[in-house]
């Protein structure tokens, strides 16, 4: 690594210190991308505490047979929580959130396109997770207390019907969902946009660093998909509110057509939260590496094409609801079909670490602990495309495993590399790289206890969504195993918040680029002032900086 | 800050990006596409499912006059963008008007059409799935006719009080693309509902 | 708390291959077994491709991590921008795993959903409610619930039972991991599904689709029973519910309350739909879905509050004296 001298100038606010109302008008009226991609973290790592404590709860409950630790109505309550805000109101934002502070940084601009529908869409999909879980409160409506929704977080019909689901609380679900959709489809709207519109003279497609890339795909995702998830909840309102009967199978509506609508959605959606993590890892692996992403058009392809293929496998949910043979049979092609960019992909990262010069940050650990852990999320997504097996293993605790180790294993892994990677950006001070790596090996302990094991009760026949299980079925060893990891998970996670709120405070001061890396936003003081650049930019290349930083050997002679 | 690189700024060859207004309203118009595209399979799929009647054929009349209308606003606008393009205000603003008055004419058919549907036929959104998905697709796109409708009636609003020049006129010309949209959905929307499910 | 660990584990170690597991690795019928084998074809491609990729990032990782005291150590390493030839082979290779893949896994498809009929194949209807199976048995007459009885289907005279399935409210599922594969009840919507048990004996599951409050116990008892006690359960079942003058107070109160409002005793006024037939409960092994063992004491305390069992099932606590709940239960009783 560099080494820098500190820049305490960049850092050091000479200005009077302002009231704490002063402050909070200022952050509420923001425009600046960066306070609301901030604001957008912070209100996802809210959640994901509150949606990780319910998940602990789940896990208590479910480490002995025949528990009585939480009522089925509570522990319904809480899987349906959990899902529907680790979905909506962490994965969407957190991703949302780093794009936001990211992108007009990585292509040379000032700000987002759309500034005022940036602060819109933030503003709106927090109102989102606020009526989420006012139903906690209001969800009976005039008979006082509280019912949170329970339908699952995918709310199969005729479940949601008024029959099965009296008062309000799947109300607020909906209009939690629809709300937290609409500011999707804002800020994405944004963001291809901005990436379109407002990239700095040099700054050809071609040249944009690849997170920008998997951004732009992700958010041209975001349109086709949440836009249907929004029309399907707008027809469950009409359904609860005006007594339509689109998914009232008792006057000839159907509980498969929402399925379909929801998993049109609902499968592209795992992609719109995984492209995001490919982009960290596109990032940060290069830059720990020592080497440039091997492969650029490749993984350009890959992203394009994973966008592209994710649309056509969204029934391979749907295996077991009788589609026939001939869909059946389609669907595992198609799904099967995805892996090969996927594969791609992992490929190139193998080839950009080969032969490189490998630091071990935090950072990087992170990234590796993604990379092994995303092989192995992808190996058992091939057997689940398998339908026969899927037959057995649909809505088994094997599925719930496997996205577990797509969403954690994967995706988180990769979004705790991306905070020790640009949190000295965002705040101008370096994380603890010593309680970094503690986080590193205990969550990965945590994980691997939790979701290692988790596998196994799905194939003895353990289905997801049950709040006990009978004790003769022998699932009893490996709940109590997976139940044992979440406490080192919670550990983990502890840590991770005390390091960003100590490093805060007192982390090393980081300077513009404390990583050596290549990207323009490493161009920029760290934080970055209001108006990014002083100077807008002028790009030659995929790495602006290592042109800069090795003038005799730059990369636009090879690109 | 010493340590921040200069990144060398190049003069030699104009950089020359789309208008952000454009992009962002194809933005909108894809995500649109697809919440319509939905509706539009919902509807397809309950055609012939309804337990009980009315259906269709009883009771559904072909709007033609009040199509022509919606269909003919989508040349008055693009009309009003060229004549602002070459800065003949009130010729826009004549323009403008004549696309209001298309519009409100569809949206007053509809509105007959519905009274007639829910006080002569007994046809509301509870009566039968042929209800349901009637008046949601249809309502679905009458409301964006309504939002276009506003949205137009400002631009008219402007137009008339000078306040809108052909410097704007970027700006109408994305406001043109959601009211051609709009129209290119009820081709659609009519297909569908008035000679695919009738 | 520490019993229920203890008891829990030893039930963990007693279970490898007891009658009690639900491992799809144990399958007893044939769609299972198809599973299975392509399930063993697809481990071992994934635990392949694992080792090799796995292994060669951690060879990447190991060989070529940062050393401080190398001589040049803080020169860059060479910058290598990419390989059409290297892209392509990780392309096509992937392409051609997939394919093989995929005409195994169709063979299966085809083999399982299409499988022709055999005319001797018995029919039984499914229908989920919430939380309780309701079976019956069009051609002979017969309705139950909960447990579900089957013959062993001999693979020289296949006698497969095929499974007509829906709902009466929301989704449910059907999963006994050892016969077959799940296949989901859908309100407005039939699916079929078949089972072959080649040995006899109790094959356990349960509902696999998130179904309301008491999905958890909504379990599945299918009973796989040699010809002979198959054909012996048809003739006891087919009997209308035996009439016991002992019972007769029971029968009284069971009649004259909201029991016969959701329960039917063929041959008496009780004739509701919307709860399991109780014709013949008291042949069953267990009550409320599988969650108790059929006793007098369990079976009262679930008429006296269902929730004493299964709080959240749709049968409303009763509110019966102690003499009417003791004269319903032994009525219960006698309707073997």
């Amino acid at each position: 690594m560099a080494t820098h001298a500190p820049v305490t100038d960049s850092v050091v606010n000479s200005a009077p210190r302002r009231l704490v109302l002063e402050v909070l008008h200022d952050w509420v009226t923001t425009v600046d991308h960066k306070k609301i991609g901030l604001m957008y973290i912070g209100y996802a790592l809210i959640f994901l505490v509150i949606a990780g404590f319910e998940a602990l709860l789940m896990r208590v409950q479910l480490s002995i047979p025949n528990n009585h630790f939480v009522s089925p109505q509570v522990f319904n309550q809480l899987f349906t929580m959990h899902g529907t805000t680790m979905v909506f109101f962490v994965g969407m934002p957190v991703l949302f959130g780093f794009g936001n502070y990211l992108i007009p940084l990585m292509i040379g601009a000032r700000d987002m396109a759309f500034p005022r529908l940036n602060a819109f869409s933030f503003w709106i999909a927090s109102f989102g997770g606020l009526l989420l879980y006012f139903s906690y409160l209001g969800g009976s409506g005039l008979y006082g207390a509280g019912s949170a929704p329970d339908v699952g977080w995918f709310a199969y019909a005729p479940l949601t019907a008024h029959v099965f689901s009296p008062g309000h609380s799947t109300d607020y679900w909906t209009l939690a969902i629809l709300l937290s959709g609409i500011g999707s489809i804002g800020t994405a709207l944004n963001i291809v946009t901005t990436i379109i519109c407002m990239r700095c003279p040099g700054m050809k497609l071609n040249r944009m660093p690849l997170l920008v890339w998997l951004y732009l795909v992700m958010s041209c995702l975001v349109f086709v998909t949440v836009s249907p998830l929004t029309a399907a909840q707008i027809m469950l309102m009409l359904d609860r509110y005006l007594g339509s009967h689109f998914f009232d199978t008792q006057a000839g509506g159907s509980a498969v057509l929402w399925m379909h609508f929801f998993w049109i959605f609902g499968h592209p959606e795992v992609y719109v939260l995984i492209l995001p993590s490919f982009a960290f890892a596109n990032e940060i692996i290069p830059v720990y590496s020592r080497k440039a992403i091997f492969g650029y058009p490749a993984m350009v392809a890959a992203s394009v094409g994973i966008g592209f293929i994710s649309l056509s496998v969204w029934a391979h949910h749907m295996f077991t609801v009788g589609m026939g043979a001939g869909a059946n049979t389609f669907f595992t092609l198609a799904t099967m079909i995805i892996s090969v960019p996927t594969g791609i992909k992992i490929f190139n990262w193998l080839a950009t670490l080969w032969g490189g010069k490998i630091h071990f940050t935090a950072s990087m650990m992170f990234a590796v602990g993604f990379l092994f852990q995303f092989l192995i999320a992808g190996l058992t997504g091939i057997m689940l495309s398998v339908a026969p097996f899927d037959w057995q293993l649909s809505a088994s605790y094997f599925v719930v495993a496997h996205f577990h180790y797509v969403l954690v294993g994967a995706i988180l892994f990769i979004l705790f590399a991306a905070f020790y990677y640009w949190y000295p950006k965002m705040t101008g001070r370096l994380l603890s790289e010593k309680l970094g790596k503690w986080h590193f090996w205990i969550f990965l302990i945590g994980f691997h206890l939790t979701f290692d094991f988790m596998h196994i009760p799905g194939l003895e026949g353990m289905p997801r969504r049950i709040y006990t299980y009978e004790a003769d079925r022998g699932w009893m060893m490996w709940n109590m195993i997976v139940s044992s990891g979440a406490i080192f998970q919670t550990i983990g996670t502890l840590l991770f918040v005390y390091n960003m709120v100590w490093s805060f405070i007192k982390g090393p001061i980081a300077g513009p680029d404390p990583w050596d890396a290549w990207t323009l936003e490493w161009s920029t003081t760290s934080p970055p002032p209001h108006y990014n650049f002083a100077i807008i930019p002028t790009v030659e290349s995929r790495r602006p900086l290592w042109d800069l930083k090795h003038p005799d050997d730059p990369d636009s002679h090879y690109e | 800050m010493s340590e921040v690189a200069v990144i060398p700024q190049n003069t030699k060859s104009a950089w020359v990006l789309p208008s952000r207004g454009i992009v962002g309203m194809a933005c909108l118009i894809v995500a649109e596409a697809a919440i319509f595209l939905i509706f539009i399979v919902a509807y397809l799929y309950y055609i012939g499912k309804s337990l009980a009647g009315p259906t269709p054929h009883d009771v559904l009349d072909l709007p033609i006059f009040t199509s022509i209308c919606l269909l003919s606003s989508s040349l008055t606008v693009h009309l009003a963008v060229s004549a602002l393009h070459h800065g003949r205000r009130s010729l826009c603003s004549l323009w403008l008007a004549a696309t209001v008055l298309l519009g409100s004419i569809f949206l007053a058919g509809t509105a007959h059409e519905w009274y007639q549907l829910i006080y002569r036929d007994g046809l509301t959104i509870r009566t039968n799935l042929f209800g349901t998905t009637f008046y949601s697709l249809v309502g679905l796109h009458a409301t964006h006719v309504v939002v276009g409708l506003i949205m137009l009636s400002l631009a008219l609003f402007f137009s008339l009080t000078g306040s809108m020049t052909s410097k704007d006129t970027g700006r109408l010309e994305v406001l043109s693309l959601y009211w051609h949209f709009v129209d290119a959905v009820w081709v659609v929307v009519f297909t569908v509902v008035y000679v695919l499910g009738r | 708390m520490a019993s229920q660990i203890w008891s829990g584990l030893a039930s963990q170690v007693g279970s490898g291959l007891t009658s009690t597991s639900t491992s799809i690795f144990a399958p007893k019928g044939t769609p299972a077994h198809s599973i299975f084998s392509i399930s063993m074809l697809v481990l071992s491609i994934t635990t392949v491709i694992f080792l090799v990729v796995g292994g060669l990032l951690l060879y990447a990782l190991l060989r070529f991590r940062h050393r401080r005291n190398d001589a040049n150590a803080a020169q860059e390493p060479p910058q290598i921008y990419g390989s059409n030839q290297i892209e392509l082979s990780w392309t096509v290779i992937p392409i051609l795993i997939v394919v093989m893949l995929f005409l195994a896994t169709a063979r299966v498809i085809l083999s399982t959903q299409n499988a022709p009929k055999p005319a001797d194949a018995l029919d039984v209807t499914v229908i989920g409610h919430q939380f309780w199976w309701e079976y019956r048995y069009p051609k002979l007459g017969i309705v139950t619930a909960n447990e579900l009885h089957i013959p062993v289907s001999d693979p020289k005279h296949p006698t497969p039972t095929y499974l007509t399935m829906s709902s009466a409210d929301t989704d449910h599922s059907f999963w006994v991991p050892r016969l077959a594969g799940k296949t989901d009840l859908i309100p407005n919507r039939v699916n079929t599904m078949w089972l072959d048990p080649e040995t006899a004996g109790l094959y356990l599951g349960q509902c696999a689709q998130y179904c309301g409050t008491q999905h958890a116990k909504m379990l599945i008892r299918v009973y796989a029973d040699s010809q002979a006690d198959f054909a012996a359960w048809i003739v006891r079942q087919q009997q209308p519910a035996v009439e016991s003058s002992s019972a007769i107070e029971g029968q009284n109160v069971f009649q004259h309350t909201a029991c016969i409002s959701c329960h039917t005793v063929a041959g008496t006024i009780a004739t509701g739909r919307f709860g399991p037939d109780l014709t013949h409960v008291a042949s069953r092994d267990t009550i409320a879905s599988g969650s108790v063992p059929n006793t007098s004491a369990n079976l009262r305390s679930f008429i006296d509050n269902p929730a004493n069992f299964k709080p959240g099932s749709l049968m409303p606590a009763m509110h019966l004296n102690d003499h009417d709940l003791d004269a319903v239960t032994a009525y219960l009783a006698t309707l073997k």
